[in-house]
């Protein structure tokens, strides 16, 4: 939660996520200062991954760590600017309860002019028992695609 | 009878994975058998979307459907003994690397399993749109697995 003399930062975004698949999974920002954010997934059925043990899809939570950790970048830079994923580890400590929903806390521990680092944790009631990490590198200032970030860059297919 | 039991059991298996599983419905996740190879199929839709300006697929979704696609590619893994897997395997570990934007099309993806060892099995899938040539993504990814109790038909 945001420390006291930790103003937030306008305009936040809250509530529910404004892209598509946001939307779809309810993704809501719980809250998102200085350059960490927040955000949860709630518990649906139809988001389960295994029926047999109703636990909420991992998948889902891979998705919740991407958006929190894309989250604590914009909170970092202060704007919602135009980032590409370049790489997410996940590790995953345990199932989360069944019926319970994810939240997930993203920190952008550093920015350099090109490149952002950042680690979440996912978790269900307690940050400090948690049901997954994370850990990514974001590529800033592009326009979603890291072939095209650098044009000096050749593309994987090459030859012209 | 002397058909391709084989195959008939592996179609089975991903079937039943998929009943199993709201989330593979959610995404709108198929999963193609040609012979013994899989490929695991995401039809595009609009809420798979993650950023509305370019378009471009959700990273996340891109994750979680090369997760599927490891799970199910393991759901029809069978040791050298002819053993199945027990129950569903759960990831340990991936990691995802983003090599070019997902765009507002179908994806394909298909998993290898590099090593099935009888606790965790390594898996490397790749995911492409319009050319298997240029993949948007590929994941590595370590997973407990179980060997189903006795040999079962194989």
């Amino acid at each position: 939660m945001a420390a006291p003399d930790t103003p937030p930062l306008s305009p936040a975004p809250s509530g529910i996520d404004s892209s598509p698949q946001g939307r779809a999974l309810g993704l809501t920002t719980l809250s998102w200062e200085r350059n960490k954010a927040t955000l949860m997934a709630p518990y649906r059925a139809e988001l389960v991954g295994d029926l047999d043990t109703g636990v909420i899809a991992g998948g889902v939570v891979t998705t919740l760590l991407d958006h929190a950790c894309g989250q604590a970048v914009f909170a970092a830079l202060g704007e919602a600017t135009s980032i590409a994923t370049l790489d997410l580890r996940i590790d995953y400590m345990r199932a989360a309860e069944p019926g319970q929903d994810v939240r997930a806390t993203a920190h952008c521990y550093k920015l350099t002019r090109r490149i952002a680092f950042v680690r979440a944790t996912a978790y269900d009631r307690d940050i400090d028992d948690p049901v997954a990490t994370a850990q990514a590198a974001f590529m800033l200032g592009t326009r979603g695609r890291p072939s095209e970030a650098d044009a000096g860059q050749p593309d994987a297919e090459g030859g012209q | 009878m002397s058909r391709d039991t084989g195959s008939r059991d592996a179609a089975d298996r991903l079937k039943a994975m998929l009943d199993r599983a709201p989330y593979a419905r959610f995404l709108g996740l198929r999963l193609e058998l040609a012979g013994d190879e899989m490929t695991a199929i995401l039809p595009y839709s609009e809420h798979l979307i993650g950023n509305v300006s370019l378009p471009a697929l959700h990273g996340g979704v891109i994750g979680a459907f090369m997760e599927l696609t490891a799970l199910a590619q393991l759901s029809i893994a069978k040791f050298p003994t002819g053993q199945g897997l027990a129950r569903q395997p759960r990831p340990i570990d991936v990691t995802v690397e983003y090599l070019r934007s997902g765009r507002p099309v179908d994806t394909y993806a298909r998993a290898q399993i590099k090593r099935l060892g009888r606790r965790v099995a390594n898996v490397q899938v790749e995911a492409w749109q319009e050319a298997r040539a240029r993949p948007i993504a590929a994941l590595h990814g370590h997973f407990h697995v179980t060997p189903a109790a006795g040999g079962e038909a194989g």
